[in-house]
């Protein structure tokens, strides 16, 4: 590694952590003085270094992982209210609302839609492999690809 | 006219070892998941940020591609890390390299600042190489 990227490793390494403790801890209140602490850092800093390192804040990226995760366990068929409260939202109507604003759909339709797409991928899989690789498939098996 | 790519190929040696790797190491997503036939599995995984790229993680089995002969050939050159398929994006160098790192991704070359940009090489849980480079930024 350059000489000159040295010294920024130690700083990488801090933040890098703060970020893999929110990935693994999402669903706790989490409060940015408390990483940035355990970061070494102050919460000013931390927080302008970690948004020029990942283009959000931590709360931002906190959020962020939240509604990932909610889709996880949306398209495992959890329910809307367990999910909710899973990830880390204490309030229904707020999870809705943010997770509409984020992914387009209230969590509810997200699952909708993802259940019947999964449905429709075991019900008939080779529409959803192209159709050389199908082809392949139907030969061996005897079944049709429908696409 | 050729528009884009929307599928390619990635021979594992171990489909739920990949899966492992893909997704909760380098965080991709899983795009499509299905049976093939009557022991096979279609599994794609997408980077986060390119929801249309299918990247399949096809195992090396005695069917469809390959016979018997073939795929125990194809193991082994996976194995011996003969293959590097593809050319990665992060957004930052340092930082994707030290949380990829702490999840236990080998790397075969450490990130360096090249005159083409920064660059780092890794593998993945079969064998196979990819370069990683940085995003150009704005200034």
């Amino acid at each position: 590694m350059p000489a000159e990227t040295l010294p920024k490793l130690d700083l990488y390494r801090r933040i890098v952590q703060a970020k893999l403790f929110i990935d693994d801890n999402f669903a706790e209140p989490i409060d940015a003085g408390d990483i940035a602490d355990e970061a070494c850092y102050s919460k000013f800093h931390f927080i302008r270094t970690f948004k020029t390192i990942y283009g959000r804040t931590p709360h931002q990226h906190l959020t962020h992982v939240r509604v990932e995760k909610a889709k996880e366990m949306l398209e495992l068929g959890t329910s809307v209210t367990d999910t909710c409260f899973a990830v880390g939202f204490d309030s229904l109507g707020s999870f809705t609302r943010l997770f509409k604003s984020r992914v387009g759909f209230t969590p509810s339709e997200y699952q909708r839609q993802q259940i019947e797409r999964k449905e429709q991928i075991r019900q008939e899989p080779l529409r959803f492999i192209p159709g050389c690789f199908a082809m392949q498939v139907s030969n061996n098996s005897g079944s049709k690809p429908s696409n | 006219m050729i528009t884009k790519a929307n599928h390619f190929a990635i021979f594992v040696l171990d489909q739920n070892s990949a899966y492992d790797f893909y997704v909760n190491k380098l965080g991709f997503k899983v795009n499509t998941d299905a049976v093939m036939g009557p022991k096979g599995r279609w599994l794609t995984v997408n980077p986060p940020n390119q929801p249309d790229l299918e990247i399949t993680l096809m195992a090396i089995d005695d069917k469809m591609m390959f016979n018997g002969e073939s795929a125990e050939i194809m193991r082994d050159l996976v194995r011996k890390k003969t293959f590097g398929f593809a050319v990665f994006e992060c957004d930052d160098m340092l930082a994707t390299y030290e949380e990829l790192k702490a999840k236990g991704v080998k790397f075969i070359k450490e990130p360096t600042k090249e005159f083409y940009g920064f660059n780092a090489v890794f593998e993945d849980d079969s064998g196979n190489w990819f370069s990683l480079g940085e995003a150009k930024k704005d200034q």
